[in-house]
Parts: C-alpha cells; structure tokens; sequence
C-alpha cells in the first residue's frame, strides 16, 4: 500500500478505519432527576428513548460516532440503502437557504448487499439500535430488500422511503397517491420480519396527508416517520441557472418546521378521530432542540428524528434528548408517554 | 485517522492580510490532532443562527502548546462576511480536525508547493515538516492581483526558490502558477508537488506535475453541507486503487487527493463509468 506517502491509498478504503478511535466519545450526560421514563414503543420494539437521527443525515451511524455513542439515542435510522449501488446525481447538490437547505443528493449508495455485509454489522457490534430506510423504483425492490434483511443484525425497524419515484407511474412519487402507497406497505409488512416493525416515511408535497397516513396504516404500517422534505429550488442570480444540478432539490431545517408540526398534529388528530387506527408517529423536520422535539411530541410524535441539524451541530442528537428531558420533568410530565399529543386536549 | 472534537473556541487574534482575514482561535485540544491539509468546520452564528451550515476552512497554522489553531479566509458571501466581524474576545463554535490531510513522504523529497489565492495557507505548515525531515521545497504561489497573494514572505521565511505570479502583473511574473510551474520542477529535480486552489488550477497542476514524473497531491475545494461524511453533498469522481470510478466524500476521503486519481474534467457530472451509474437511469 505504501509508496512513500504514509497511507495515502487507504484514503479510497471507505474510511474503514473511522471506528477506530485513540479516545471514547463523550457519553450523554445524565440530568439530574433522569427518573423519567423516555421510552417508546413502535411495534414490537422498544426503545430506550424518542431521540433518532433522521434519514440521510446520519450515513450508516458510524461518522458520528465520533461525536457521540449510537446506542445512547433511540435508533439510527440509516440513509435509504436500494438494491444496488447508486451514484446520485451531479455536483452542485445543495444550496442553503435562511434557516435550512436544499439537497439533491439523488440517494447514493453502495446497494443492500454491502450495507448488510459492511455497515450493519459496525453499528450492531457498536450497540446502535438500526431502523433501516429503503426505498426502491418498484414494489418489486422494497419486497427485495425487506427479505433481505431478515436476521440482520441490530435492525429494528424497517422504514419505507416511498418519497420516491415510481418507475411504473411514469416516475411520480409513491407518497403522492394512497393507492401508491398501499401497495408498498402491504408488500414491505408481508415479508418483513414479523418481529420487526415497518414505518412508513411520508412525503408533505400532497394535497392530504391524511389520506396518505391513512391508505399506510390500513396497509399494515406499524408507525409513521414524517415529514420528508419540501420540493424546492434556487436559481442564482449571478449564473442566472438553478443553483442544484438536479435543479430541484428537498428542502429541509427550521424552515420547514412548521409544515412538519402541522403535518403531524393533523395525522394525530385523525387517530383520535377514529378515521385510522392509532400507530406511532416519528415527528421531524428542522428539530434543533429539545423544546422543538417537544412541540412534535405534543402534536403526538411518539419519537422523533433530527435531521439537516446534524449538519450544523454533530453531536445534536444526544443534546436534543438531555434538552428533551429536562423539558419533560420541568413541566411535570412523568413519562414521555403522558406528553404524547398533549396538544390536542 | 485523528478524532475531531467539537469546541467552542475563542478568537485571540485577528488581523487583515492583504485581500483576507487571519484569524487565530483557541480551540482547546485540537491543536495536537492537526497535520497539514486538516480543515475545520466553522459554525456561522449561534444556536438562532439562520445559516445553518458551517463553513470550511484549511487550517494554516496550529500551535498545540498554545492550544490555538489559526485560518485564512476571504469575504465570499453571507457567512464569511459574518466571521469578518467578530472582534477577538468573541467565540465560534468549531469542528475540527477534519478530512484526510496532505500525505508526506516517509524519505527526504524535493517538493514544490504550488497554490492559489488563500490556497497557500496549509502549505507553509507542511513545507517546513518536509524541511526539517531533511527535504527542500519550492514554491509557486499565485493570485488575481497581489492583494490576493498570501504569505510570500513566510514562504521565503522558509526556502529561497519562491516565484510569485499574478494574473494582472501587480506582483511577480504575470499569468498563472502553471507558467513557471514546468521549470521550476526541472530546476529542483521535484519528487512531489502539493497543490491547493482552484479546481481548475489543480487540474493544470495535475497535468504539469504528471509530465513532469512527479507524485501530485491536491486538496480540493467542494461545497459541504456536514463536514463530517453523513450528507454525501461533497463528492467527486475518483478512482480507486481497484480502478472503478466512485463519488467519494472530499470531507473525509478528501479534501487532499492523488490529483492523477480526480477525474477533474467530469467533476459536476454523472459519468457513465462511475459506480453505480447504471441505476440512475430510471429518475
Ligand atoms: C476543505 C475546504 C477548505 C477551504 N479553505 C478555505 C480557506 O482556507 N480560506 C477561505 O477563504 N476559504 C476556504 N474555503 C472556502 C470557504 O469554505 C467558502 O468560501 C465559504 O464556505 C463561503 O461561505 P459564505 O457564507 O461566505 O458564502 P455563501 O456563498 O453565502 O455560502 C453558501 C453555502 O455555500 C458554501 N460555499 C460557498 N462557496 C464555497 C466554496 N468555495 N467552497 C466550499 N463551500 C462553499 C458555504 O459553505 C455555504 O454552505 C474552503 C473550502 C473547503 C471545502
Ligand atoms: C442531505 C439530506 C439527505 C436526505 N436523505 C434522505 C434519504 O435518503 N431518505 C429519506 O427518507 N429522507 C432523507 N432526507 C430527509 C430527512 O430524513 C428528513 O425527513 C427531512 O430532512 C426533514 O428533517 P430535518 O429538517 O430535520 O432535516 C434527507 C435530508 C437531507 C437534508
Ligand atoms: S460534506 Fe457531508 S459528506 Fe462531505
């Protein structure tokens, strides 16, 4: 490997050797009074508290592994892993705008088979709880990848990216239609481990997000992961041409945060309603602190992801939950639980 | 591979240099984890801030004794224009040491810097490790107008072969680093050429380097949206030591590159060989 320049080749290696570090990261710190019960059920798992890293901000969990523990927060919810690798889409792939940014990443990565063999195993030998994102161009790719990975170690959840696009509806999202988004739940909850629950991640750019929630849950959806991001772009004035080389791109962060609130508030509301069975919702959209993964909480978030955040703050997700908690016990709350759509009373 | 740590760090010093800012931040703890080539990930603003992404800096100089880390930046924008005002006293918030820093040769080596603009700030560092392994160095260093040069005189601190070009004459020879590059690679018979600036730039570097039977090493300038590798925002067509093409991260697998391994000229697109090109096909 060497010709003369220490180790310049393992630069191509895929940073195999992030996980190996001269210190420990620093471990959440416990408030005191920590008493409080932060744990949460999606189906049959149990996590130890609501606090996730949401998809495509986190890789596979093992970069910010440098800035804290993956086993201290709920789960890492993985970047969409399809069946094989992809490329993504060109350079220029974001732009950032007040209080978030747009991304037009196009879903690189290395396809399921070196997730399964490569990525998965670190975080489940490093104690992370793993919902894996998956999304595919056909019903036929997330059955694939759901059989896939049965038995694979340290998933425990399956979640379902539909805010892709449909090959055989002439590339229109999944998300965009109930009828759409029924057909991949239902074929994800049939061959998924029974054990494991499948989410499914909805998209905000449709006329009723109710509807969608609902054609999901009716499918066998265990839980709901919410928002995704907001069709966007950005031309600059000075080329005077779309800042992204996709043109358009996902617009996520603070920006967002309202349209998320709303969206989460309106599906919990219709639980309640009785117009769907009631199954957990993962609130996100531009949480940057505990009181902002509070109020998704009180929408009737039973967990929640941080996104775009990370960007701006590595080791946010671990101060997220301590900022959670001490908001929880500050307003008497006795369990996470009790907190869970507060705001519809 | 070096730890970075997350810090909030003090600006103990601060002064104009030319058409840029110096800025010297204590920065507790990083200092000791710096090679040349590392960069750190400058926060804009505090937790209300409405820039919500941190701001990539090479970092030119640090002195772990001091506990201080030190970087050079031009006024491009919202966020720079931003640092530009803090005064010393004030605090940023860093990530830092990032990415994968310049390699250096494990022998003594003729080596010649070539940079671009701010693009000089992590070469003096490097060139005088090189020194005291018992190298020499060179360097080439260029700019739009001499305003825009930096650190001609640490260069000369350090070797008496420094050529200075500008693109308008104000300073030096004019026209771009590539014009002497090529005789001053025969004259100090050059192992290795490290590069900084300009995409453009590095490619030509690249190419002058290669006819010329030198190792070159580049460290690029994409835009990053984390950092830290979780975003996939920064990537480059490069080929792997299998020979297969792949978007790699320039945050962590770069910033600093074989340049005869950048594909530069297919840089903002999708080549048909890169891995994984084939599933793009269906969106
Ligand atoms: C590894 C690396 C090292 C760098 N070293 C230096 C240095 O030593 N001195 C220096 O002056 N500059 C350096 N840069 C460039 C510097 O990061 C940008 O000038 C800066 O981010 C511009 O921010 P802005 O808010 O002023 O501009 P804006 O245009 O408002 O920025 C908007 C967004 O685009 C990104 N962006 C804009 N221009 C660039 C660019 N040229 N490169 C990367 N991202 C960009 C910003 O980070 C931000 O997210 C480096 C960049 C990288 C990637
Ligand atoms: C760079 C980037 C990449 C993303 N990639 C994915 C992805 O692969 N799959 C997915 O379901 N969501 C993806 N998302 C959306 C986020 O998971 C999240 O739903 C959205 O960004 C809103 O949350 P935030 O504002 O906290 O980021 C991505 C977001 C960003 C910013
Ligand atoms: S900037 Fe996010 S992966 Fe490189």
């Amino acid at each position: 490997m060497t010709d003369g320049y220490g180790g310049f080749a393992d630069n191509f290696a895929d940073n195999e050797d992030a996980g190996d570090f001269d210190d420990a990261p620093p471990s959440t710190i416990m408030l005191p009074g920590g008493g409080i019960d932060l744990a949460t059920r999606i189906g049959s798992t149990l996590l130890p508290n609501p606090v996730t890293t949401a998809s495509g901000c986190a890789g596979y969990g093992k970069e910010l592994a440098k800035f804290f523990e993956p086993a201290a927060i709920g789960a890492v919810v993985t970047k969409t892993i399809m069946p094989y690798p992809r490329s993504g889409r060109a350079t220029p792939r974001m732009a950032e705008t007040p209080s978030g940014m747009l991304n037009s990443i196009g879903l690189q990565g290395p396809g399921i088979d070196a997730f399964v063999e490569r990525d998965l195993p670190w975080l489940a030998a490093r104690g992370g709880r793993t919902i894996v994102s998956i999304a595919g161009g056909h019903v036929d790719d997330f059955v694939a990848l759901a059989e896939r990975l049965k038995g694979a170690p340290g998933v425990v959840g399956i979640e379902a990216n539909i805010s892709c696009p449909n090959v055989a509806n002439r590339g229109q999202v999944f998300a965009c239609n109930p009828a759409t988004s029924y057909d991949v739940i239902r074929a994800v909850r049939d061959v998924a481990d029974p054990q494991v629950p499948v989410l499914a991640k909805l998209s905000p750019d449709v006329t009723s997000i109710v509807d969608i929630a609902r054609a999901c849950v009716e499918a066998g959806a265990d839980g709901l992961s919410m928002i995704n991001t907001l069709l966007g772009m950005a031309i600059d004035p000075d080329t005077m041409k779309p800042v992204l080389a996709g043109i358009t791109g996902g617009l996520s962060g603070p920006a967002v945060r309202p349209v998320a609130v709303r969206c989460v508030y309106q599906v919990h509301a219709a639980m309640l309603d009785g117009q769907m069975a009631q199954v957990p919702i993962v609130g996100m959209g531009g949480i940057r602190t505990g009181l902002d993964a509070l109020e998704f909480v009180l929408a009737g978030a039973a967990a929640v992801s941080v996104g775009t955040v990370i960007f701006n703050d590595p080791s946010s997700p671990v101060r997220i939950l301590d900022e959670l908690r001490a908001a929880l016990i500050a307003r008497g709350f006795g369990s996470l639980e009790a907190a869970i759509g507060y705001a519809h009373r | 591979m070096a730890l970075p740590l997350q810090v909030q760090a003090e600006i103990v010093g601060r002064e104009p240099a030319g058409a840029y800012h110096r800025l010297v931040l204590r920065a507790p703890g990083i200092a000791a984890r710096v090679e040349p080539g590392h960069f750190v990930a400058v926060a804009i603003g505090g937790v209300d801030s409405a820039m919500l992404l941190r701001r990539a800096f090479s970092i030119h100089r640090a002195d772990p004794a001091a506990e201080t880390i030190e970087v050079v930046f031009a006024e491009a924008g919202r966020g720079t224009r931003e640092l530009a005002r803090l005064r010393v006293g004030d605090s940023v918030n860093v990530v830092a040491p990032l990415g994968t820093p310049f390699p250096l040769p494990a022998e003594p080596v003729s080596a010649v810097m070539v940079a671009g603009g701010y693009g000089s700030a992590p070469m003096f560092a490097l060139a005088e490790r090189i020194v005291a392994d018992g190298g020499s160095v060179a360097f080439v260093l260029g700019a739009a107008t001499a305003q825009r040069l930096y650190g001609v005189d640490q260069a000369q601190a350090i070797t008496e072969d420094v050529v200075v070009t500008t693109d308008d004459g104000s300073e030096g020879v004019r026209g771009f680093v590539t014009g002497p590059l090529p005789e001053v690679l025969t004259a100090v018979e050059a192992d290795v050429v490290y590069a900084c600036g300009p995409m453009g730039m590095l490619r030509a570097v690249t190419e002058v380097a290669s006819a010329h039977d030198a190792r070159v090493f580049t460290a690029v300038e994409e835009s990053m949206a984390c950092g830290v590798g979780v975003c996939m925002t920064c990537v480059l067509p490069v080929v792997g030591d299998d020979g297969v093409s792949r978007f790699v991260r320039s945050c962590v697998d770069g910033p600093c590159f074989d340049g005869t391994k950048v594909r530069w000229d297919d840089a903002g697109t999708i080549p048909a060989d890169i891995e994984g090109a084939a599933a793009m096909g269906a969106h």
